[in-house]
C-alpha cells in the first residue's frame, strides 16, 4: 500500500514538473515570436518595404536588403538544388554499401555540421580572392549554396527512403531499367516530400549571415544590383548592422524591429506554404 | 530494328545518367577537401610570419647576451611590465631596460643631425644602441641593412605552441601582435557549456512531455512551433537577446554591462532547444510500442516505464541530439557576436564579457588586411573550429551507429 | 521440353547458405506451387527466375538457371529484357501512383512502345485477361489507389500480362487479401495457365492444393520433394513433407 502511494505520487509530481518545464519553454518561444511580430508589425509599411534606407539607415526602407537577400537565396538554390537532388538520388538509389559510399556519406554529414562562419572563411578565400569574384552576389550565392547542399541532399534522401521498395521492384520486374524506375516511379512519389523539404531549406538559407558577411554584402548601398558581380545589402546582415553598429542605434530601433519582422515573416510564410503543400499532396493521393 | 536502336539509346542514357549521379554524389567530398585545403593553407601561413610586425626588427646592444624573446615577453617589455634584464635571465651592466622606438630618436639627437632625407638615421640608431648597453629597440629593418654593428635579435617565426598556449589575443598589438588562442577557446567552451546546461533539462522535459504525455491536439500545436523556431535566423535571436536578455541580465545581476557569457549561453540555449527537442523526441518515439506495453502490463506505471524502458532504449538517440546541439552552439556566430560583449580575456565567471571563436572571426575578418598575420590567424581559428566540429560529428556518428547495431 | 530448368543451384546471402543443390524442371503451361515454412528459401528460389536477387547486395549464385533453354545468368543477358519475358506479381499489391490505364501501360512504355493504339489494345486485353475489365472499364483514368486490395492485385497481374511474358512468378499473391478476393485470384490463375507458365509461392496449403499441378516442398534451403500436387498432398514419399502438409510443424 505504502509503496503504491509513493509510486503514484512520484509519477504525478514528475509529470507536473515536465508539464511546467514544457510550458515555460513553449511560453518563451511564444514570447520571442510575439515580441518580434508585435514590435515589428508597427514598423511595417509600404514605404518600408519599397524605399531605400535614408538618414544613416535610421529612416526610409529596406528595399535593397530585400532584393539582395532574394538574389543571394535564389542564386544559392540554382546551385544547390540540382546537385543536391542528384546527389541524394545517387546515395539512396544507386550507391551500394562499399567504403566509397560510406566515405561520401560521412563527408556529407560533416559538410552539414561545419559552422556557417567557416563557410564564410572558405568562400572568401576561394570565391572572393582566388577566383577573383570580389564581394559579389555570385560569391555569396555559391557560399550559401555550399551550406545548403547537405540540407538538400538529406531532404532528398529522406524523401526517397520513405518510398517502399516494393514499388521499385514492381517496376524493375516489368523490365524497366533503373533510370526508368527512378524517374517514372520513385521520383514522382517522393516529389511532395522533396519539394516541401526544399522550401524549408530556402528559409534557412535566406536568414544566414556569417557566410555572406565577407563574400557578398555591403554595409550600406542605396541602389539595386545590376549584375551578379555586384555587392548587395542583405536582410540578416542589415539587422546585425543597425542593431549593433549603426550610426545611431537608438534611432534605428524601429528599422531593426521591422527588419527582424520581415526575416521571421519569410520563414513563417515558407513554413505555412510547405505545410499547405504537404496537406494538398496528401489529399491528392487520398482522393485520386 | 527500331527496337534495337531504342535499346541501344536506352543503355547509353542509363550510363550517362549514372555518371552524372556519381559526379554529383562526390561533390560534397570535393568541397570538404577544398575547404580543408584553403583553410589550412591560408592558416598555416601564420606560422611563416615573424613574431614582430613585418619590416621591423628588435635590436639590442652588441654586448647584450639575450638570444630569444617570446611574443609575450616582447609585449610585456614594451608595455613596461618587464623592466629589468634580470627578469629575462641576462646580466647587463645597467639592469633597467630602456625601450626605444623610432619616434624616440629626437630625444637623443637633433633633427639636423638626422639630416633632411634621414640619410644619417641608420648610423645614429646604431650609435644610440651602442651607447646604451641596457637598451632594446624596435626599428624598421631597412635602417639596419649596412654597417649595423648592434645585435639584431633572431626571434624566428610565430610558433604553433605559442599560438595554442598564448593567453592573450591582441592581434593589433605593436611591436609584437599577440595570437594566444586560450581565452577564445575557453570563451567558446564556457558559453557552449552554459548553453547546454540550460538547454538539456528543458529540452529533455519538452521532448518527454511531447512524445509521451501530450495529447494529440497539444502535440499538433507544439510541433510546428518548434519546427518554426528551428528555422528562425540566428541574427533574429541575437537581436532578441540584445534587446531583451542583455538588459535583463544587467539589471538582475547589477552589472556595468549586460553583454556577458551568460547572455550568450541563454540565447544559445534557446537556439539549441529545437534541435535537441526534435531529435530526442524522435528517439523516444522510436521505442517499440510492444516494449512499453510489456512494462505497463507488468504493473509499472507510466513514469516508471518512461524512466526504466523508454529513456534507456532511446538514450543513444538522445545523446546524439545533445552532442549535435553542443556542436551547433560551438559553431554559432551571429547571436553570440551580438550578446557576449566580445572581450578577448580569459573568463572567470559567466557574468563577464567573453568572446568565442566564430564571433572573433566574424568581428575581425573585415578589419584584417588580406594576407597579413592577423588575417591568417583568423583562418587558423577557422581550422580549430573545423576540427572541433569534425570531432563532434564523428562522435555523433559513432553514437548513432551503435544505436543501429542495438536495434538490429 | 521444359520452360524453366535449374541445375545444382546454390545461393548465398553473405555466408548464409540459403539454397542447397536444387535441381528442378518446370513444364510450360502448368502451375507449380512452392510450399514450405518461412525462411525455407522458396521465395529466394522464385526470385532467381527473374534475377530480382541481383538487387540484394552481397549475394552469390552457383549452378545454372535456364529459361526457354537459355542460361539467364550468362554475361550477355540483358536483365530488363529477361524481366520482360518473366513477369512477377508481389506479395502486397504495389500499383504505381498512376491511373489504372497507365499502370498497365507502364511496362510497354518503359520497353519502348510508342504506338498509342497498340498500347490501348494491349491494356484492354490485359485487363480482360486479369478479369478486371468489367470492374474498371469506366474509370481507366482514375488513380489505381481507388481500387480495393483484391482489384489492385489483379491490376498488378494485368500489368504483368501486358508485356507478354511467357512465365509469371507469383510471390504469395493472395496473402494480403480477403477470402473472396483470394478466390478470384485463384480462378484467374487457373485461367492463365492456358497461356503462361505460372510459378507460385504460397503459405496456404489449401491454395497450393487447389490451383497447382505440381508442388515443390522446401525445407531449410533444400528441395525435399517435388511431384504431382495430388501425390504431395495425399501420399508424399518423404516424412518431412507428410508432417508439413498435415500441419504437424511449420
Amino acid at each position: 500500500m505504502e509503496y503504491r502511494k509513493r509510486k503514484s505520487l512520484n509519477q504525478s509530481s514528475a509529470f507536473w514538473l515536465l508539464k511546467i518545464m514544457s510550458f515555460i519553454v513553449v511560453g518563451i518561444l511564444f514570447c520571442i515570436l510575439g515580441f518580434i511580430i508585435i514590435n515589428g508589425f508597427q514598423a511595417i509599411s509600404w514605404d518600408f518595404l519599397t524605399k531605400m534606407p535614408e538618414d544613416g539607415m535610421t529612416k526610409g526602407g529596406i528595399l535593397p536588403a530585400i532584393i539582395g537577400t532574394l538574389c543571394l537565396t535564389a542564386g544559392s538554390m540554382i546551385f544547390a538544388f540540382p546537385i543536391g537532388v542528384l546527389s541524394g538520388i545517387y546515395l539512396n538509389e544507386y550507391a551500394g554499401k562499399g567504403w566509397v559510399v560510406k566515405l561520401i556519406r560521412t563527408m556529407t554529414n560533416n559538410l552539414g555540421s561545419i559552422p556557417s562562419i567557416v563557410f564564410g572563411l572558405f568562400g572568401m578565400s576561394l570565391f572572393v580572392n582566388t577566383l577573383g569574384f570580389g564581394d559579389s552576389i555570385i560569391a555569396g550565392s555559391l557560399t550559401l549554396g555550399l551550406l545548403a547542399l547537405p540540407v538538400v541532399i538529406r531532404t532528398t534522401e529522406e524523401a526517397l527512403k520513405q518510398i517502399d521498395v516494393s514499388y521499385r521492384h514492381g517496376s524493375l520486374a516489368l523490365g524497366a531499367t533503373k533510370l526508368q524506375t527512378t524517374v517514372k516511379v520513385v521520383l514522382p512519389m517522393a516529389f511532395p516530400n522533396i519539394i516541401t523539404g526544399l522550401i524549408l531549406s530556402i528559409g534557412r538559407v535566406s536568414g544566414e549571415t556569417a557566410p555572406i558577411m565577407f563574400t557578398a554584402v555591403a554595409y550600406f548601398l542605396p541602389m539595386l544590383p545590376s549584375s551578379i558581380f555586384d555587392q548587395v545589402m542583405a536582410l540578416p546582415y542589415h539587422l546585425y548592422v543597425i542593431s549593433t553598429s549603426g550610426t545611431d542605434i537608438e534611432a534605428s530601433r524601429t528599422m531593426a524591429y521591422g527588419t527582424a519582422f520581415v526575416l521571421v515573416a519569410i520563414v513563417l510564410i515558407l513554413n505555412l506554404f510547405a505545410n499547405a503543400l504537404r496537406r494538398y499532396f496528401s489529399n491528392k493521393v487520398k482522393t485520386n | 530494328m527500331n527496337r534495337k536502336m531504342f535499346r541501344g539509346k536506352k543503355y547509353f542514357i542509363e550510363a550517362l545518367w549514372e555518371g552524372l549521379l556519381k559526379i554529383s554524389g562526390s561533390v560534397t567530398s570535393i568541397i570538404i577537401i577544398l575547404i580543408i585545403l584553403f583553410l589550412f593553407s591560408e592558416g598555416m601561413g601564420l606560422f611563416k610570419n615573424n613574431i614582430v610586425e613585418d619590416g621591423y626588427v628588435v635590436a639590442v646592444n652588441s654586448k647584450n647576451k639575450i638570444e630569444n624573446l617570446s611574443p609575450q615577453q616582447i609585449k610585456d617589455i614594451f608595455d613596461s611590465k618587464i623592466v629589468s634584464w634580470k627578469e629575462l635571465g641576462v646580466d647587463v651592466s645597467e639592469d633597467e631596460i630602456i625601450i626605444f622606438r623610432l619616434d624616440d630618436v629626437t630625444n637623443y639627437v637633433s633633427e639636423e643631425e638626422i639630416g633632411e632625407n634621414l640619410e644619417n638615421l641608420p648610423k645614429i640608431l646604431n650609435q644610440i644602441l651602442e651607447d646604451n648597453p641596457n637598451m632594446i629597440a624596435f626599428i624598421p629593418e631597412s635602417y639596419t641593412k649596412s654597417n649595423f654593428s648592434s645585435k639584431i635579435l633572431d626571434l624566428g617565426n610565430i610558433k604553433i605552441s605559442d599560438f595554442l598556449s598564448g593567453k592573450e589575443w591582441f592581434p593589433t598589438a605593436s611591436p609584437a601582435p599577440q595570437f594566444g588562442v586560450v581565452p577564445i577557446v575557453l570563451g567558446t567552451l564556457w558559453v557552449s557549456l552554459g548553453a547546454i546546461l540550460i538547454a538539456l533539462p528543458f529540452g529533455l522535459a519538452v521532448s518527454i512531455y511531447s512524445a509521451e504525455l501530450a495529447s494529440n491536439r497539444l502535440h499538433k500545436i507544439i510541433k510546428p512551433i518548434i519546427e518554426l523556431l528551428a528555422g528562425i535566423p540566428s541574427v533574429v535571436y541575437g537581436f532578441f537577446g540584445l534587446i531583451v536578455i542583455v538588459p535583463l541580465i544587467q539589471k538582475v545581476f547589477n552589472l556595468d554591462v549586460g553583454e556577458t557569457g551568460l547572455a550568450g549561453s541563454i540565447v544559445l540555449a534557446i537556439m539549441a532547444l529545437p534541435t535537441i527537442i526534435t531529435i530526442a523526441e524522435d528517439a523516444l518515439r522510436s521505442t517499440p510500442r510492444a516494449m512499453k506495453e510489456a512494462s505497463l502490463a507488468l504493473g509499472a506505471n507510466k513514469w516508471q516505464t518512461i524512466v526504466k524502458v523508454t529513456i534507456p532504449y532511446s538514450i543513444s538517440g538522445i545523446t546524439a541530439g545533445v552532442v549535435l546541439g553542443i556542436g551547433r552552439a560551438i559553431g554559432e556566430t551571429m547571436a553570440v557576436l551580438m550578446v557576449t560583449g566580445n572581450a578577448a580575456v580569459i573568463p572567470h565567471t559567466l557574468l563577464e564579457p567573453v568572446r568565442t571563436i566564430p564571433a572573433t572571426i566574424a568581428a575581425e575578418l573585415g578589419e584584417a588586411p588580406k594576407g597579413g598575420a592577423h588575417y591568417e590567424a583568423l583562418f587558423v581559428l577557422g581550422c580549430i573550429l573545423f576540427i572541433i566540429t569534425l570531432i563532434i560529428n564523428l562522435v555523433v556518428e559513432y553514437i548513432s551507429s551503435k544505436n543501429k547495431n542495438k536495434v538490429a | 521440353m521444359y520452360n524453366i530448368e535449374t541445375k545444382d543451384v546454390n545461393f548465398y546471402y553473405g555466408d548464409f547458405h540459403a539454397l542447397k543443390n536444387i535441381t528442378m524442371s518446370i513444364e510450360p503451361n502448368s502451375v507449380t506451387a512452392f510450399i514450405g515454412p518461412s525462411g525455407c528459401g522458396k521465395s529466394t528460389f522464385l526470385r532467381l527466375f527473374n534475377r530480382m536477387n541481383d538487387l540484394i547486395p552481397d549475394t552469390k549464385l552457383e549452378g545454372k538457371v535456364l529459361i526457354g533453354g537459355k542460361d539467364i545468368y550468362k554475361k550477355d543477358i540483358l536483365v530488363d529484357q529477361l524481366r520482360k519475358q518473366v513477369g512477377m506479381v508481389f506479395q502486397k499489391p504495389n500499383p504505381f501512383p498512376k491511373s489504372i490505364f497507365e499502370n498497365v501501360a507502364y511496362g510497354l512504355r518503359v520497353n519502348g512502345e510508342k504506338n498509342n493504339k497498340l498500347i490501348e489494345e494491349r491494356v484492354v486485353e490485359s485487363l480482360k485477361g486479369a478479369a478486371l475489365w468489367e470492374e474498371v472499364k469506366d474509370k481507366l483514368k482514375k488513380s489505381a489507389f481507388e481500387l480495393s486490395g483484391g482489384q489492385q492485385q489483379r491490376l498488378c497481374i494485368a500489368r504483368a500480362l501486358a508485356i507478354e511474358p511467357t512465365v509469371i512468378l507469383m510471390d504469395e499473391p493472395a496473402s494480403a487479401l480477403d477470402p473472396i478476393s483470394t478466390l478470384k485470384i485463384e480462378e484467374l490463375i487457373f485461367e492463365l495457365k492456358k497461356d503462361y507458365t505460372i510459378v507460385i509461392v504460397t503459405h496456404n496449403m489449401q491454395q497450393a492444393a487447389r490451383v497447382s499441378d505440381m508442388t515443390a516442398f522446401f525445407y531449410l534451403g533444400e528441395l525435399i520433394e517435388y511431384d504431382n500436387t495430388s501425390k504431395i498432398f495425399t501420399n508424399p514419399s518423404k516424412e518431412a513433407t507428410q508432417n508439413y502438409v498435415t500441419g504437424r510443424f511449420g
